[in-house]
């Protein structure tokens, strides 16, 4: 008797929990449709952006959405777009309703965790569908024709903002706050480092990791105990650079900008910032699928890349604090991103443990698929990449 | 010169201030769940109900920070994740003193309730910027800015100290706190003596909820200091458990909650001097502690000391 008690009791637990599971797997609303300028009787491409959090977070998810923005002004192009969807099974249902009920033939799935498995996945099930990931997992190689991948070299902007924050500095040591130890990340780290050290050579990035894209209170609290070591510039490179720049902002020091433009959170301390400038890269894809080039077809590349001069990110304007100096030197080097002469990672060039990455004399240009595989950090950081 | 680089000294001074600044919603959502504990009822949706509190507080210090003032705004927003902390509390409280209906499920259910409102209605508050709280300046003796902003604290964080002793003194010396242990311990004998459970289960239920509502203003408007979907990464359900490692005992609800505080700034205070071997493990140490502590408590075997008689009993 006692048994059959706890067994029933021990199922309504448990098919409580499930029930709660369940339902909070499909509790997001559905898509929202955004405006359909179906204007002439062509039928208008569909496009569905998918992003992993909100989408005015101030960070990635909130350029992500701008770039939507900015595509959905062109008359030909439809676009549904979800917000906070994790990359779990359930970025697979939401891709699948776009396809299935809003008609997209083009995903955007922006977040770096939707690719594997998620992605690959739909891209065999649908395989008219063209799928575009922000980011470098696409190998030619292993994964279906029908993704493609898309990203831009902002650690051109991180550079940048490494000569002004290496400029501004006082103590000499500058602080990186990452989400995760992955080779965007780990570029984004390097180049502001080696921006840094470009001027002052003997500058240090305290790197500080959060373990996941976003941690409000582990990012507050990195912020604070950098601002007790000392650490007069703070950057980040999480999903949404809120907090930190918040932070930053209460304890008095500087900081630089990721993703989007913060210097409204921080007026006194926001020096310049790496923003992304996506609805030029949106609209030029969608011109393409317009003009009846597709992936699969071979129309557009599956790798797209692009710096500065191709207009994938932008600079926040210098802050108050920027001196002239700083300010030269920031723009001399974004002149040389601008006219493509910039070589960020140009030999000899060592990593963190005093191993030698590039030889002296030889050079990796931005456009080198040896610097997606990047799993080192640059002499001048103090931190690891592994645990 | 001493602000320039702490060293390993910078690292106490930052879990110190870690402490001080993360524990506020341990504590008030711990002290929320030992108050509806000590009566037999469990709600562990409070942490739903955090991330509702923590929204409410944040909107309403926004919105009325043209009205009022970006003084007196934060505070009124306060009172409004009590308000909802309250409104959710008695949703939970019907719904589990429903005949056969069992509480942890409607728990559950609460925390996707408390986190989907929240979030639907918090969309648009994920941008701007809340006035917030004041802080008081305990460190001014300090010409050290690291150790001026650990001493930065918030007037919640004391309403909270001062809360777990008051609590204590509720339960042991007076007859309303002899008649909410009564009810969790012995629900035969509370009836015998006239009390209507419910009535009680309902009130505590209520009051711990609005507690957890104000734990989560602490969040918005205090440190981190925003409201995003992510702000409390779990810390409602942590809280929850740490009432059981405290023995349902407020003044170990207290030092649990600081315990807690303090576990979450370690891993980021440890990398800022260099440390960072076993990353992993100092970021997961919060959540390996509740895991732990369960494993050690819940035997089926034996009943823990300090236990609600009647607690998750059907009524």
């Amino acid at each position: 008797m006692e048994f059959r008690i706890r067994r029933r009791r021990f199922i309504q637990l448990g098919s409580g929990v499930m029930i709660a599971t369940v339902a909070h797997a499909c509790s997001p609303s559905s898509p929202e449709a955004g405006e359909s300028p179906s204007t002439s009787g062509e039928k208008p491409i569909t496009m569905g952006f998918i992003y992993v959090g909100p989408k005015d977070d101030y960070g990635y998810n909130q350029a992500h959405a701008e770039g939507k923005e900015g595509a959905s002004k062109l008359s030909f192009v439809k676009t549904v777009d979800q917000a906070s969807v994790p990359e779990t099974n359930e970025v697979q249902e939401v891709m699948r309703s776009m396809i299935e009920k809003d008609g997209a033939t083009v995903l955007f799935p922006t977040s770096f965790g939707y690719f594997d498995p998620h992605i690959l996945k739909l891209a065999k099930e649908y395989p008219d569908v063209q799928f575009f990931h922000c980011g470098g997992l696409y190998q030619a190689d292993k994964h279906p024709k029908n993704v493609g991948s898309y990203f831009g070299y902002i650690d051109e902007g991180q550079y940048i903002a490494g000569i002004v924050a290496g400029l501004t500095t006082k103590t000499g040591k500058l602080g990186f706050i990452a989400a995760k130890p992955i080779p965007q990340v780990l570029r984004n780290i390097n180049s502001y480092t080696l921006g840094a050290r470009s001027v002052k050579p003997d500058v240090k990035t305290q790197l500080i990791i959060t373990g996941n894209w976003s941690e409000p209170v582990k990012e507050a609290e990195a912020a604070n105990s950098m601002a007790d070591q000392g650490v007069d510039v703070i950057t980040c490179h999480v999903d949404s650079p809120k907090v930190v720049m918040e932070t930053a902002e209460k304890r008095g020091i500087f900081c630089t900008g990721y993703h989007a433009n913060q210097s409204a959170l921080a007026p006194k301390g926001y020096l310049t910032g790496a923003e992304w400038n996506w609805s030029g890269i949106y609209s030029s894809y969608a011109e393409k699928i317009k003009a009846g080039q597709t992936l699969m077809n071979g129309g557009i590349p599956h790798l797209l890349r692009g710096g500065l001069k191709d207009g994938y990110l932008t600079i926040s304007a210098y802050g108050s604090q920027v001196s002239d100096a700083a300010k030269k030197a920031a723009d001399a080097a974004k002149e040389k991103f601008l006219a493509g002469t910039m070589v960020v990672y140009k030999g000899e060039l060592k990593d963190n443990q005093g191993k030698v990455i590039i030889p002296a004399g030889k050079e990796q240009l931005q456009q080198d698929p040896e610097l997606e595989k990047m799993d080192w950090l640059v002499e001048g950081v103090i931190g690891s990449t592994g645990v | 010169m001493a602000s320039e680089a702490l060293g390993s000294v910078g690292v106490f001074v930052a879990i110190l201030g870690g402490t001080l600044r993360g524990s506020v919603p341990f504590l008030f959502v711990s002290l929320g769940e030992c108050l509806t504990e000590k009566s037999g009822k469990i709600n562990l949706g409070l942490e739903g109900t955090l991330l509702t509190g923590a929204m409410s507080a944040y909107a309403v210090s926004f919105l009325l920070q043209g009205k009022l003032g970006s003084g007196l705004a934060p505070w009124i927003g306060v009172m409004a994740s009590g308000l909802a902390g309250l409104c959710l509390g008695f949703i939970h409280a019907w719904l589990s003193q429903q005949r056969r209906v069992n509480d942890i499920a409607v728990g559950i259910a609460m925390i996707i309730f408390g986190s989907g409102v929240a979030f639907f209605l918090g969309k648009s508050f994920i941008q701007p910027k809340a006035p917030q709280l004041p802080t008081l300046d305990l460190g001014f003796w300090s010409t050290v800015p690291a150790v001026q902003s650990a001493l930065k604290i918030s007037p919640l964080f004391l309403f909270g100290m001062a809360l777990a002793p008051v609590m204590h003194w509720f339960f042991r010396s007076t007859r309303w706190g002899l008649i909410v242990r009564a009810v969790g311990d012995s629900p035969d004998a509370a009836l015998a003596m006239g009390i209507s459970i419910p009535k009680v289960r309902m009130i505590s239920i209520m009051v711990g909820s609005l507690f957890a509502g104000i734990g989560g203003s602490g969040l918005s408007l205090y440190y981190p200091g925003i409201w995003s979907e992510n702000i409390s990464s779990g810390q409602g359900l942590m809280a929850v458990a740490l009432v059981i490692f405290a023995r349902w005992n407020p003044i170990q609800c207290l030092w649990a909650s600081l315990f807690f505080g303090g576990a979450q700034a370690l891993g980021p205070a440890l990398q800022a001097v260099g440390i960072d071997q076993g990353r992993y493990l100092f970021n997961a140490i919060p959540y390996l502690l509740t895991l732990v502590i369960m494993v050690l408590t819940c035997s089926p075997r034996k009943t823990l000391t300090g236990a609600p008689g009647a607690l998750g009993e059907k009524s």
